[in-house]
């Protein structure tokens, strides 16, 4: 029973940026319920293209077997949202983008195009995620905080925010990361 | 000698008697009340369509104005029941077109609306004013146009969650020039955009109009518009709400929304960006109904709005509010009565879900008026319930969804047969409970000892025997509506308790274990009832033992029905018993 109750692996984000994330793949995985204590046999009540799954090695948690109309939310409700789903899956939305910072449990949007450049874009993320970047220095990258603010360009590419000519930016950002930690301490920030 | 009340002054009194439960009731008395109430009731409400014919109801009723009728189980809504098993409006319409002329209002609820029974409808009922069709399918803009154009007195037309096939935007041009009855509309439901020009005029021309829903393809600056013509709107759903940050977009929007004095209902915000929230702040105090259950706006910016919201009474919302979001609505919406939450990632592998038990607890301990609770998370504890039983004791309808099957009071890892039994104790005027969770027969029997004022019973991947269906139905007493899913019973609790069926209007099961044989003998045994059993993929023999896949068993006076699809088991469909005694002989 735990295993389904205490799934806290899925995280907002899994693995180092760049790396595939593994848990947007649909998979329908054999029955978990006969590993349930105390349950009983569950009516087919499962679709039918229930087979055993091959777990992948990397950090993808199992995915549960599909249940007809569970939870019971209508249609019209779950093609409303789900709309909204698809739209933020490919992360730019119109010319909005997506913003994360580790260890934030939410995620915000921004028009990087609505600001005039770099300094007035930090100060806003600051304001949005309430801390403070470092100061930017050209070859050493951010100096003096915790964290790092990234992006992620139309190669896939994680960059540090500031390194190309704003414009360029604007057109080439797909997706910002605020990284915290060691990770940030990896990413040119000198020493 | 017995006392006869004139008719006319019984006439007099039954024209203050609204409520349709009671004038069933008078009804019942004797021959001449019956008579008397029958030619007096202008409101109508079938609540199963296959439980009476359209020409009795006609026959019974002449004076009927207005007619609400349902059609497919509760459980279609979660795509339960197979596409083609039956509601149609045709035949409604068709009798009625002949029977009750003078009909002005329709409204469906679950059925298949043709765009030939709209036309119909246009065509047949001089005075129509009001069409209302929630979670209809079967039809396209063609037909909304036919109403449009055709019906001079439309008051109110109203899209609920339909899905229709979207032509285009025409049909909004389709209203003549002339057209000013105009009091509400509803086309939320449709993609296409509208003429905004359209809109615009049949807004101005409608001095009476109250309640505007509009498509999510409107936009913001269409939205503005709108309102400054109508700013004596009461209900107000609005469009998309996402649109590039300018600030004057923004200043036009607040403008028009400080000048909507009435506004008490407010819905739609797709897409909503947090930035243009504080447009919305000046209608907030004077807001009884708030829908954001379209919104993905995360708690803080929700906690914003929501303490301004001191009159709300009605709020529907994500489940992005989180349990934060929630102990702010307990703080500051005092007046509330009804709460759905709903899951913003509708998912069995959803795990992030921000809401918990304690969400729900902040708001009955704050609340004291909250009577209705739609709640969806992934566990509960006993604990929850008991404390939510104990505060809410006014609670009638409780709705809890615990997204996991089978999940257990995740800190002492016994069933929620507990606080369910709390509940059911402790709310004594509960009319609509649905449970879920890990449940054993205990919390049936209590069920069915003290909810003795529950209607509407929903149940899922619960029970452990037979026992818990013959506990509901031996207790309790005021039971209409049982919808079961995946729960371990069969045929005994359904053949002893059989006579009860009669006195409910309808009793869903599927992926339970009842035999066919099982279906066959209530079949026979009570002819008042239509039992049907809804199989996708029957075996090629139905030995009497194999479990069916469905089964709707409802009561009726109109006997089988005549449009059941190929997928549905009727006796009347398959009389081979009848076949077999007569190969007999």
């Amino acid at each position: 029973m735990d295993e389904f109750v205490n799934l806290k692996e899925t995280e907002l984000r899994l693995g180092l940026p760049g790396t595939d994330n593994v848990c947007e793949e649909k998979e329908v995985v054999s029955c978990c319920y006969n590993n349930i204590s105390n349950k009983r046999a569950l009516p087919s009540a499962l679709e039918n293209e229930i087979e055993s799954s091959t777990r992948k090695t990397e950090t993808s948690p199992p995915r549960k077997a599909q249940i007809v109309g569970w939870p019971p939310v209508r249609s019209y409700r779950k093609n409303n949202i789900q709309t909204k789903k698809s739209e933020s899956d490919h992360e730019v939305q119109g010319s909005y983008v997506k913003v994360s910072m580790d260890g934030a449990p939410y995620l915000r949007k921004i028009d990087p195009s609505c600001y005039k450049g770099y300094s007035e874009l930090l100060k806003a993320l600051e304001v949005m995620f309430k801390f403070s970047v470092g100061e930017y220095f050209e070859r050493e990258g951010y100096k003096g905080s915790d964290f790092v603010p990234t992006y992620e360009d139309k190669d896939g590419d994680w960059m540090l925010i500031g390194d190309v000519p704003w414009e360029m930016f604007v057109c080439t950002c797909k997706r910002l990361r605020i990284m915290k930690g060691s990770e940030a301490r990896g990413l040119g920030c000198g020493v | 000698m017995a006392l006869r009340l004139p008719s006319k002054v019984l006439e007099h009194i039954l024209s203050f008697i609204d409520s349709n439960e009671d004038r069933n009731s008078v009804s019942l008395v004797c021959k001449s009340w019956f008579e008397t109430e029958r030619k007096t009731r202008k409101r109508v409400f079938v609540g199963n369509c296959y439980a009476v014919s359209p020409a009795a109801v006609a026959r019974r009723f002449p004076e009927m104005r207005s007619l609400t009728l349902k059609g497919k189980p509760h459980f279609a809504d979660y795509n339960l029941v197979p596409d083609g098993w039956g509601g149609y409006a045709c035949p409604w319409v068709d009798a009625l077109a002949a029977k009750s002329p003078s009909l002005e209002e329709i409204r469906l609820k679950r059925m298949v609306v043709t765009d030939e029974c709209l036309e119909k409808i246009a065509a047949s009922f001089k005075d129509f004013k009001v069409l209302v069709l929630t979670s209809c399918e079967g039809f396209s803009t063609d037909g909304i146009a036919a109403i449009a154009s055709t019906c001079r007195n439309l008051r109110v037309l109203e899209l609920r969650e339909c899905i229709v096939e979207d032509l285009g935007g025409d049909w909004l041009s389709y209203f003549p020039k002339t057209s000013t009855s105009l009091v509400s509309l509803d086309f939320s439901c449709l993609d296409s955009e509208v003429k905004i020009s359209d809109l615009e005029r049949l807004v101005s021309r409608s001095p009476n109009l109250k309640s505007l829903k509009l498509n999510p393809a409107v936009t913001l600056d269409g939205l503005v518009s709108i309102l400054s013509r109508a700013p004596q709107l009461t209900e107000l759903g609005t469009g998309s709400f996402a649109a590039e940050l300018k600030p004057e977009a923004f200043s036009k929007l607040s403008k028009a929304f400080s000048n909507c004095k009435q506004l008490q209902s407010l819905s739609g915000l797709w897409d909503v960006l947090p930035e243009y929230l504080p447009a919305l702040y000046s209608v907030c105090p004077g807001l009884i109904s708030l829908n954001l259950s379209y919104a993905t706006v995360r708690m803080p910016d929700l906690v914003e709005l929501l303490r301004r919201c001191s009159k709300l009474q009605k709020l529907w919302v994500m489940d992005l509010i989180e349990d934060k979001g929630l102990e702010a609505v307990a703080t500051y919406c005092k007046e509330l009565r009804e709460l759905r939450v709903f899951p913003s990632e509708p998912d069995l592998d959803a795990t992030n879900i921000p809401v918990t038990e304690q969400g729900l607890v902040y708001v009955s301990k704050g609340c004291r008026k909250l009577e209705s609770v739609l709640y969806f998370c992934v566990q509960f504890t006993n604990a929850a319930l008991i404390t939510i039983a104990r505060k809410r004791p006014n609670l009638k309808c409780f709705r809890l969804c615990v997204i996991e099957p089978f999940a257990p009071d995740y800190k002492t890892n016994e069933p929620l047969d507990k606080g369910f039994k709390a509940i059911a104790e402790g709310c004594k005027d509960l009319r609509r409970l649905s449970v879920s969770g890990l449940l054993s027969d205990k919390a049936f029997k209590y069920i069915g000892k003290h909810a003795k004022k529950v209607r509407m019973l929903s149940i899922a991947f619960a029970g452990d025997s037979d026992l818990m269906l013959h506990h509901l139905l031996s207790g309790c007493e005021s039971l209409k509506k049982l919808e079961i899913r995946d729960c371990p019973f069969g045929d005994t609790a359904l053949l002893e308790n059989a006579a009860k069926l009669e006195t409910m209007r309808s009793l869903w099961m599927s992926s339970c274990f009842v035999s066919f044989g099982a279906c066959k003998l209530l079949s026979q045994k009570m002819p008042r009832l239509n039992v049907e059993v809804i199989d996708e993929h029957p075996p090629k023999t139905r030995p009497e033992s194999s479990p069916v896949e469905r089964i709707y068993i409802y009561r009726t006076v109109a006997g089988p029905r005549m449009d059941t699809p190929e997928f549905v088991w009727t006796l009347h469909k398959n009389p081979e018993i009848g076949v077999s005694r007569l190969a007999i002989k």
